[in-house]
């Protein structure tokens, strides 16, 4: 037995060393993936790509960074010629400005961040909500009008909301919902974008998966909630990424005009706005304003990642 | 006798499936008050006078013959925003595609980080208004800094007054802004594609990443690129917010105006010209979908 149990541990041990040995033979270049075999890549190409996306990273990184150094330069630094990209003698002076500047505005800072929060709190869970419910029967039911109403959310997509912003405004006042949080969010819940992407993610689904549920006599909500929305974790992780983004950038422009309803875009604004003093303030707010969304971001895409590689979905 | 049955049919049907109705009704209700009423109330009034105050009257086609005839400033919107199509238009979805290919061929920590910085502009709020700052008229602008310090200009450049500049300013931007929807849905597509694929396409023959990716990857990948030409081409049709923060509405000799920052010019602006707004909507609509319906039928022929 224990022998036994020795010659395989061995084998084992011969296994890992072997394809540890290979793994390290198949790496061609430092960074990229090492794979078993790496199929079609040549060492210069992947060179050229490398010092490509080098040069593309550098640029799409830049103003981002500045962001960030801009955020802790005391006042001298940010009106240096020549300018300079990264801090010197790093300060936390812009965000006590902020501060003072925020606690003597009659709303303050944090009313503008609560009204951020809640109208993209509500605006992404309400637009997830809404669109996963109606994917699902347009992905699994069959009805009649199924298809006019794919092809009027599809036709949705192919113009931008700008088009529609002078009947919304009048539809809104006449809902009598202007100038409230509604004004906002309720138009949110109905995007277009949400329903397309949910309903392509759960055709893939097995139908099998939903039938059974049926046979065990869950009813229509149940297997939602219980089976469909589980295993569509993926997609609307991502949904939530790309509603957050948008609403996030709301800035409320004609539908909030009550100064305590206003979000937080709107304060940058005016911050910036108020001249060359307030210029290290400004960059607090926007450092704030990049940095949460982004770290929102980092957490959905983690989970996506995760998620897409443990739940082997395929039909 | 037989349409009666194909009624009752119909209306079995329709009684067969009330559960998908009730599932269906939060969103659609609401599609159809935001999104659906909208578009048709936008063609109906841009056949009015409508100015929010008095009573809309009839005028027939006068305000797009306004447009075309009369509106020089729109003449100049027009040319802008087909620009930006043309330009960051297949641009932006060339670089998203380019991209996340190239971003899937790296693996795990670096991958997300590289995923994350071509990303974050898009999804960093108002970030872009850090450009201001960048091109900032004045020798603190970061551009202008550069420039004078290594001897191209002697006096600053005031990019965003100087007609010649603001359009491809904004066309940097807007590339910088660009890699959005389309780029992650290109990230999570070509991490669909099967694998196995790959070698067999090696025993057909195939030699090199560029003969994979026409052959192989992008085939497989076609909704994914369909969806994404869909998003890029309506973003780059609706540039506006932009060229309003960075360089005015109205920009100096309208040099940076488009259509949309038109239309908010004459709708939500001081002039409340209701109709010829919506004139201006209806076309633009109309270019949008117009557009995206071409570059459907030229995408479906990818790989052939």
């Amino acid at each position: 037995m224990n022998e036994m149990s020795g010659k395989t541990k061995t084998k084992e041990q011969q296994g890992k060393t072997y394809t540890v040995a290979l793994k390290k033979n198949n790496r061609r270049f430092f960074f990229f993936k090492k794979k078993e075999k790496q199929l079609n890549r040549s060492m210069a190409g992947n060179t050229i790509m490398f010092v490509i996306m080098a040069i593309c990273g550098v640029f799409m990184a830049l103003p981002l960074v500045m962001i960030l150094n801009n955020a802790f330069k005391p006042l001298d630094e940010l009106f240096r010629f020549p300018p300079q990209i990264f801090v010197r003698n790093p300060s936390v002076d812009n965000f006590g400005d902020l501060y003072v500047l925020m606690s003597t505005s009659w709303v303050p800072f944090t009313r503008y961040l609560l009204n951020t929060l809640i109208i993209t709190g509500f605006g992404t869970v309400g637009h997830v909500l809404c669109a996963s419910l109606a994917a699902y029967p347009l992905a699994k039911h069959k009805f009649p009008g199924k298809k006019i109403l794919f092809q009027m959310v599809v036709l949705s997509l192919m113009f931008s909301y700008s088009v529609t912003s002078i009947p919304n405004y009048m539809i809104i006042s006449w809902l009598g919902i202007n100038n409230t949080y509604l004004a906002v969010i309720l138009p949110a819940f109905a995007y277009g974008l949400g329903l397309y992407l949910m309903k392509q993610f759960m055709e893939q689904l097995p139908d099998s998966l939903i039938e059974s549920a049926r046979l065990d006599g869950a009813g229509e909500f149940r297997i939602f909630f219980g089976i469909v929305m589980p295993n569509v974790k993926p997609a609307w992780l991502t949904l939530a990424i790309f509603q957050f983004q948008s609403m996030w950038a709301n800035t409320g422009s004609g539908f909030l005009r009550s100064e305590q309803l206003k979000p937080l875009q709107y304060s940058l604004y005016q911050i910036v706005g108020g001249g060359p003093a307030r210029q290290g303030a400004g960059a607090v707010v926007q450092l704030i304003i990049a940095a949460i969304p982004i770290t929102f971001f980092i957490i959905c895409q983690s989970n996506i990642i995760e998620t897409m590689t443990t739940s082997g979905m395929k039909d | 006798m037989q349409t009666k049955t194909k009624w009752q049919y119909l209306k079995q049907d329709i009684k067969d499936s009330r559960m998908s109705y009730v599932m269906l009704a939060p969103y659609f209700i609401l599609f159809f008050i935001f999104t659906v009423l909208p578009v048709a109330a936008s063609v109906v009034i841009s056949f009015t006078d409508f100015n929010m105050l008095e009573a809309p009257n009839f005028v027939g086609w006068k305000n797009y013959i306004k447009l075309m005839l009369d509106d020089d400033v729109f003449k100049k919107a027009l040319k802008n925003t087909l620009v930006f199509a043309v330009i960051t238009g297949p641009l932006s979805y060339i670089m998203c595609f380019l991209f996340a290919w190239v971003i899937n061929e790296f693996k795990g920590k670096l991958r997300a980080f590289l995923t994350l910085i071509f990303y974050a502009p898009s999804i960093a709020g108002n970030a872009f208004m850090v450009w201001s700052i960048i091109i900032s008229g004045d020798r603190y602008g970061y551009l202008n800094g550069i420039l004078m310090k290594w001897g191209f200009i002697y006096e600053p450049i005031q990019w965003m007054q100087t007609e010649k500049y603001v359009l491809p300013m904004l066309i940097v931007v807007q590339l910088w802004l660009s890699l959005g929807t389309g780029f992650l849905t290109f990230i999570a597509g070509l991490q669909t594609v099967d694998k196995s694929l790959f070698e067999a396409g090696a025993m057909d023959g195939i030699k090199n990443r560029w003969q994979e990716l026409w052959y192989i990857t992008l085939p497989s990948m076609k909704p994914q690129l369909m969806f994404g030409a869909v998003m890029q081409i309506t973003q780059s049709f609706a540039v506006a917010d932009i060229s309003i923060n960075l360089a005015g509405n109205p920009s100096v000799n309208y040099s940076g105006a488009t259509i949309v920052t038109h239309l908010m010019d004459y709708g939500s602006g001081t002039r409340y010209e209701m109709g010829y707004a919506c004139a201006i909507a209806t076309i633009l609509f109309a270019l949008m979908v117009g557009t995206n319906q071409i570059i459907q039928r030229v995408l479906r022929r990818v790989g052939e």
